[in-house]
Formats: C-alpha cells, sequence, structure tokens
C-alpha cells in the first residue's frame, strides 16, 4: 500500500502521484483536491479527507473509498468501478453515469443521477444511505438509484423528483405520502420482485456500513418508473 | 383534407415524352412520391410528398423530371406570408413545437456579403501563389504570454496545439443527425487533407477511432458515448455548450432513430430517446466550467485542447472573456445561420445573432483585455466560400467550422427535412438502403476537392493583398471594407466603410 500526504499538493501533483503510483493508494489530508481519480480504470484508491469536485469523473474501473465527505459531481460520466463514501456527498452525484456503483452512507445534495443511463450489460447503481436533495433522477435514462432514508426525519427527497425521467428506476424506503411526483412516471409499492432486484445492493450498502439488512428492508420501500422511454414524441410537428 | 388541407409546395413536372417509364424515380424517392400505373404504363407522382431533395431529378436517364415551386398561392399577403399561415395551420391542427431542419432560411443579413477585401496594386506588390510559397498552416491553442528562457536556452514547451494544413475544419456532426457512411467520408477527408472533424455529441464509432488523429471529440451536456477511451482517442476535446442553430436549448434524437450500431456508439439502449438537456447540470458559471474544462485535462493528462463550443448571441463577447478564463484552449462560435438535424422552427429563426458581429465584438474584446492569446478563435454558422474564410481571419478568427457546405459536397440538396430521416442521399439518415448510396470513398475525394479548391483561392486571395501567410491576415482588418452597412454595424465589425 502506497500513501501519499496530499496536504502540501495541488489537484494536478496529487493525481500525477496516484496515477505513477501503480499500486494500490492511501491519501491523507484530502481537502478539496478536485479531479481525484479521473478517468482512472484500475487501482483501489482510499481517500482520507474531503476531496473535492468530481471525485472519479469519467472512472472507468478504479475502486473508491472514501472516509469523510465527497463534494460535487461525484461519479460524474463514470463508465464502472466504485466509489463508496463514509459521509455525505454534494450536488450532481452519477451525472450521466452510465456503470460501475456508488455507495454514500449519509445525504446526498440536488440532482442525484441526473441523467443517469444504462446499456448493454452496464446498469449503474446510486445507493444513498440518507435522503437526498431535490430534482434526484432528473432525465434518468437508465440504471437504479435506491434511496434509504435511514436515520432521516422529514421527507426522504426534495422537489422534483424524476422530472423528465424516461429510463430506470429508483427506490424510495418510504412511502412518500408527502412527495409530489410528476405525470411522467408512476409511482408504486414495491413488491416482491423489486425486492429481489435490490437486495444485493442493499446487502452491500449493509455491509459496508454496518447497518442491519433486516432492519432496512422492513419498511416499505415506493417504485417509481417512467411511463414511456419516448416522452417528447408527440411535442413536435414537421415544418 | 379540408381544414387542415395545406396545398403541396412542390410539383413534379414529368415530360411525358421523354419519359421512359424505368421507374428509377420509383426506386430512389424514399418519400414514395413516384409509383408505376401498371395499367395505363405510365408514371404518376404523389406530389404532397416531394421535399425538392432533386434524386429523381439527378437520376432520370431522360431528363424527364423537374421540380418546380407550385403556384397554386393563397391570397397575396405581404404581412401574412404563406409561411406564416401555413405554419399556424400546422400547429392548429396538431398542437405540436414546429421543428424544422438546416440553418435559418430567412432573409436576415450575410454580412460577409456586405465585406470587400483589398488587393495589392503598385505598392506593396501582390504575391503569385503558384510561384512562391505561401501558408495556409495554422496551430489551435493557447499561446504564451511571453518569450521565457531558462539559462540561455529557449523555453520550447507548449500547451498542447492542433495543426491544421488550411484554416478549416468539419464542425460538429453526430453519428445519428448523419450517416455512418457521412462519417467516414469526413473521417477520411479530415486525415487526407491534415484538417480536423467533429463527432458531435453522439459518441465516436468503433471503426473511427483510426481516425482519432484527425478527429474532435465532443462533450455535451447528455454525454453520450463520452468515456475514458473516447475522450483519449481525440486529437482534441469539444465541450459543447451550444449551438447556432439552437442556441438556449438541447437537442433530441428520437427513440426511432437508435438502431443497435447508433445505440453502442451512444452507449444507450435501443429505442430509446437520447435527450441532451438545454444546459449542462454542472455548469452553472465560469467556474463551474473550469471545472468540466479541468476534469477533462485530468483525464487525457493535458495532452489536448480543449475547445468550448457556444452559440454566438447578444453578450457574446463577455462571455467569451470568461470562457477565455477558464482554462479552454478554443473558443468556438456557432453564428445564428448554422445548421442543424432539426431544431424549433422558433428557435431557428429567432435566436442568436450573425456570426461576423459575435467574432468581431468577441476578437475586440479579448484584445482589449489582453488575454487574445490564451484562446484560439474557431467561428461557425454559413461559411459559404474561401472568400468567407478569409473575412472571417481578417476579422479576428483562427479558423473556420464547415458543416452545410461539407454536407452539400456530400451531395446534400439542402431540401431542409433532415428530421425525416429519409435523406435521399444517404446523408441525414440510417435506413441501410439509404446509407449506402453515399459512398464514403467517392464523398471523402469530393471534400478534398472541396477544400482543395478554397485552400488555392484562400492563397490566391491572401497573395493578392501581399500576405503570404495566414498568421499575418488574423485580426487584419485594414484589409477589409464595409459596403452598404450603417455606422454602428461598421464600429461592431471594427471596419472601415468602402471608399474611406
Amino acid at each position: 500500500m502506497f500513501t501519499i500526504n496530499a496536504s502540501d499538493l495541488d489537484f494536478r501533483s496529487l493525481n500525477e502521484r496516484i496515477r505513477e503510483s501503480g499500486e494500490p493508494v492511501t491519501v491523507s489530508g484530502c481537502l478539496g483536491h478536485r479531479f481525484i481519480a479521473a478517468g482512472l480504470n484500475d487501482r483501489s484508491i482510499e481517500l482520507v479527507g474531503t476531496p473535492g469536485n468530481a471525485l472519479g469523473a469519467y472512472l472507468n474501473g478504479a475502486n473508491i473509498i472514501v472516509r469523510g465527505n465527497a463534494q460535487d459531481a461525484t461519479g460524474d460520466t463514470m463508465n464502472s468501478g466504485r466509489i463508496v463514501v463514509h459521509g455525505s456527498i454534494g450536488d450532481a452525484a452519477g451525472y450521466a453515469m452510465r456503470g460501475g456503483e456508488l455507495y454514500v452512507r449519509g445525504n446526498a445534495g440536488y440532482r442525484v443521477g441526473i441523467h443517469m443511463k444504462e446499456y448493454g450489460q452496464t446498469r449503474p447503481v446510486i445507493v444513498i444511505g440518507g435522503r437526498c436533495g431535490s430534482f434526484l433522477g432528473e432525465y434518468q435514462a437508465g440504471g437504479i438509484i435506491v434511496v434509504l432514508g435511514l436515520n432521516v426525519t422529514g421527507d426522504i427527497v426534495g422537489n422534483y423528483p424524476c422530472t423528465g425521467m424516461h429510463g430506470g428506476k429508483i427506490f424510495l424506503r418510504s412511502d412518500c405520502k408527502n412527495i409530489q411526483f410528476p405525470g411522467n412516471v408512476t409511482v408504486t409499492k414495491a413488491s416482491g420482485a423489486d425486492f429481489e432486484e435490490i437486495e444485493r445492493y442493499v446487502k452491500e450498502f449493509c455491509s459496508l456500513f454496518g447497518e442491519d439488512m433486516d432492519t432496512v428492508m422492513s419498511s416499505p420501500f415506493t417504485k417509481i418508473v417512467p411511463d414511456s422511454k419516448n416522452p417528447y414524441k408527440q411535442m413536435y410537428v414537421a415544418n | 383534407m379540408g381544414i387542415d388541407f395545406i396545398y403541396p409546395e412542390f410539383e413534379v413536372k414529368r415530360d411525358r415524352e421523354r419519359c421512359i417509364a424505368c421507374r428509377v424515380c420509383e426506386r430512389q424517392c424514399a418519400n414514395c412520391v413516384h409509383s408505376y400505373d401498371e395499367e395505363s404504363g405510365l408514371m404518376l407522382s404523389d406530389e404532397s410528398q416531394c421535399v425538392d431533395c432533386h434524386r429523381c431529378v439527378s437520376l432520370c436517364p431522360t431528363r424527364a423530371l423537374k421540380i418546380v415551386k407550385s403556384d397554386c398561392a393563397l391570397r397575396e399577403n405581404a404581412n401574412w406570408t404563406t409561411d406564416a399561415i401555413n405554419e399556424i395551420y400546422k400547429q392548429a391542427s396538431s398542437g405540436g413545437v414546429l421543428l424544422s431542419s438546416m440553418g435559418n432560411p430567412k432573409p436576415m443579413p450575410v454580412y460577409w456579403d456586405r465585406i470587400l477585401i483589398n488587393a495589392s496594386q503598385v505598392t506593396n506588390p501582390s504575391i503569385d501563389p503558384l510561384r512562391e510559397p505561401m501558408e495556409t498552416r495554422v496551430f489551435l491553442g493557447k499561446k504564451p504570454d511571453r518569450i521565457k528562457r531558462e539559462g540561455d536556452e529557449l523555453c520550447c514547451e507548449l500547451t498542447p496545439q492542433l495543426e491544421l494544413s488550411m484554416p478549416v475544419m468539419f464542425s460538429a456532426m453526430s453519428y445519428g443527425s448523419i450517416s455512418y457512411n457521412a462519417h467516414k467520408s469526413l473521417a477520411i477527408a479530415a486525415s487526407k487533407l491534415g484538417i480536423l472533424y467533429n463527432t458531435g455529441e453522439g459518441g465516436l464509432h468503433e471503426d473511427f477511432y483510426a481516425y482519432g488523429a484527425n478527429t474532435i471529440v465532443q462533450v455535451a451536456s447528455g454525454r453520450f458515448g463520452v468515456h475514458e477511451k473516447y475522450l483519449e482517442a481525440g486529437a482534441a476535446v469539444e465541450i459543447k455548450m451550444g449551438q447556432g442553430a439552437k442556441p438556449g436549448i438541447g437537442g433530441h434524437l428520437p427513440g426511432t432513430k437508435i438502431g443497435s450500431d447508433i445505440s453502442r456508439t451512444r452507449m444507450i439502449p435501443e429505442g430509446s430517446d437520447a435527450i441532451s438537456p438545454a444546459p449542462h447540470h454542472d455548469i452553472y458559471s465560469i467556474e463551474d466550467l473550469r471545472q468540466l474544462v479541468y476534469s477533462i485535462k485530468e483525464t487525457t493528462g493535458y495532452r489536448k485542447p480543449v475547445i468550448v463550443k457556444v452559440a454566438a448571441v447578444h453578450n457574446i463577447a463577455a462571455i467569451a472573456s470568461g470562457i477565455a478564463r477558464s482554462g479552454a484552449d478554443i473558443i468556438a462560435i456557432d453564428g445564428f445561420r448554422g445548421g442543424t438535424g432539426a431544431a424549433p422552427t422558433r428557435i431557428r429563426d429567432n435566436v442568436g445573432i450573425p456570426i461576423e458581429l459575435a467574432l468581431a465584438s468577441v476578437d475586440t474584446r479579448l484584445r482589449e483585455e489582453g488575454i487574445r492569446n490564451n484562446v484560439s478563435l474557431v467561428v461557425g454558422g454559413s461559411i459559404h466560400s474561401s472568400a468567407d474564410v478569409i473575412k472571417a481571419i481578417a476579422l479576428g478568427a483562427d479558423a473556420c467550422y464547415i458543416a452545410t457546405a461539407a454536407l452539400l459536397a456530400l451531395g446534400c440538396h439542402l431540401c431542409r427535412t433532415c428530421q425525416t430521416g429519409n435523406c435521399n442521399w444517404g446523408i441525414a439518415t440510417q435506413r441501410p438502403e439509404l446509407v449506402k448510396r453515399l459512398n464514403p470513398d467517392i464523398g471523402s475525394e469530393r471534400l478534398i476537392n472541396l477544400m482543395t479548391a478554397w485552400n488555392h483561392e484562400i492563397k490566391e486571395l491572401m497573395g493578392g493583398m501581399g500576405i503570404n501567410s495566414i498568421e499575418a491576415l488574423r485580426g487584419n482588418r485594414l484589409m477589409l471594407r464595409g459596403v452598404g452597412l450603417n455606422g454602428k454595424e461598421l464600429e461592431i465589425l471594427g471596419i472601415s466603410h468602402a471608399g474611406e
């Protein structure tokens, strides 16, 4: 295991050191360094502190663990790999993410999984332990988002979730009775097959963060799926 | 019919004496205009389906066909034009947003045609490009502020640059909006010419990674097909913030056009709409843009220039000033006459500003602020000819982007119905039987012909001015004069009136 102290490095030098190390890396003293592991396709990286924006952007297979909070645009356009955050996370997590997994123990900001997509065998997964801000799954085109709402008082998600959603699924561990969903999605109580679908991700979340699986699964889940994968089809007339 | 009826815009004129009923027109028309009547042995036409693409006209072996504009007209009205009335009918019957293709067809001012180029007479003699070397090569990218030395050694390390054999590139058109064969034609031509083509936002087909050194890969709000290998594949990465034909809105490739190959290239499921949101959801400021620029630079190891493409809009000078400070190496500005595979008519025809004015004001602003060397400027949006290229460079551009002109070279007849996906010339279509009509070997050769011809003309125009290097023309507005322009227009363009 290779250790880098980031406290005296700017993001560019830190990233160079990570890329050059060629082996599993632990970075201590992370404090707002941006673009950590951008585009990296192998390697395990453990970050202690608070990495900056665009952590793991275009990530292509690397495995990142954050012992702390992460900021905005984590996993932007991620293709494969895994990011595990042992704290909370900022806005636009998993923007346009196409594959890989993102596990967050705490809460997430606005626009989680915006324009997330899936393709062929790759199906991205985001699991948020706490609550999500507004605009969850906006334009979502694929993949699975699970929000567990553990230790949350109040609503599990902010305003305007699922606007423009045209693919993928969202599972919220809540009855969602105060949440207003748009007309383009179908909202149902999750049942047998749904639980089978999310079980392995919830299980993984529990084993990563030491939660009790049975307790987590004992609450009701709400499932949200889009009505159409062609939501704007009727809007145009040829001129 | 009835209240919704709009009389067909075109008439198919078939010379019965020349027609031999060979049925070529019938086989060539994807819009099913022509049909053969077994009983009478005659060819028939359904002109309501005709888009005036001239495929049948061009292939009729006996020249029996012509397409003419119908003279069946609504009562003449200078205020309510036929188009304006028909658009109301279409919306009243459908409730839909009007969707159009290709650039703004309205009679808006084309400033290129109001600008004239200088030539040497007597003093500062002109140069004959046939006898003397002329340099049309340009390098795009950030230029250093000052000469640096380490000891006695000149410091030659530059940030990454794009080298072009001539100041023209093929601008962004996605695989999806245009066909595989159209992309292949552009890729082959760009490699042979020593220039670049641009993937647009639809990803890079696996077959075209081989042309990476001559490819600009685009990152747009939908991030279609964007992944680490894609970013690595191109010579440069372009962040698309806007497009001249539809500033302020996103794109939308309908699911019906997402077949297996396009699905693979865009990395999205077959049949699912490809929606590019209007904004990048992580960009709300120049600082946010800087973040995307640097996330790309980090991913590509600072080896590739990053281009930021924006539409020409009202505050373009201030916007460009921000982009020039964002870490971007090149700014591409797309004027309001730029083409598109599909855009809402109202946006295309009413939003944005002419590229000539945008370019002049951006170049002026960046020079006033002392940051012109931070970025190169590439402009597009209806560059019609080599003369437009010369004028753009003299107004301050480093290079031009062309797309409509390139499509015309590939056989496009500008019928402006790309959105139907029934392009009879094999360009704006994904139907295999239509795509194969465009032969990439012939297509690329025609593009090379066009660019070679333009380059000769560029050299001749430069030579006439007594200039032997394109670098010496850039921002050289003394080489330009306006005709028929008012004081304000001349002031913005930074040029004198002819005769001054």
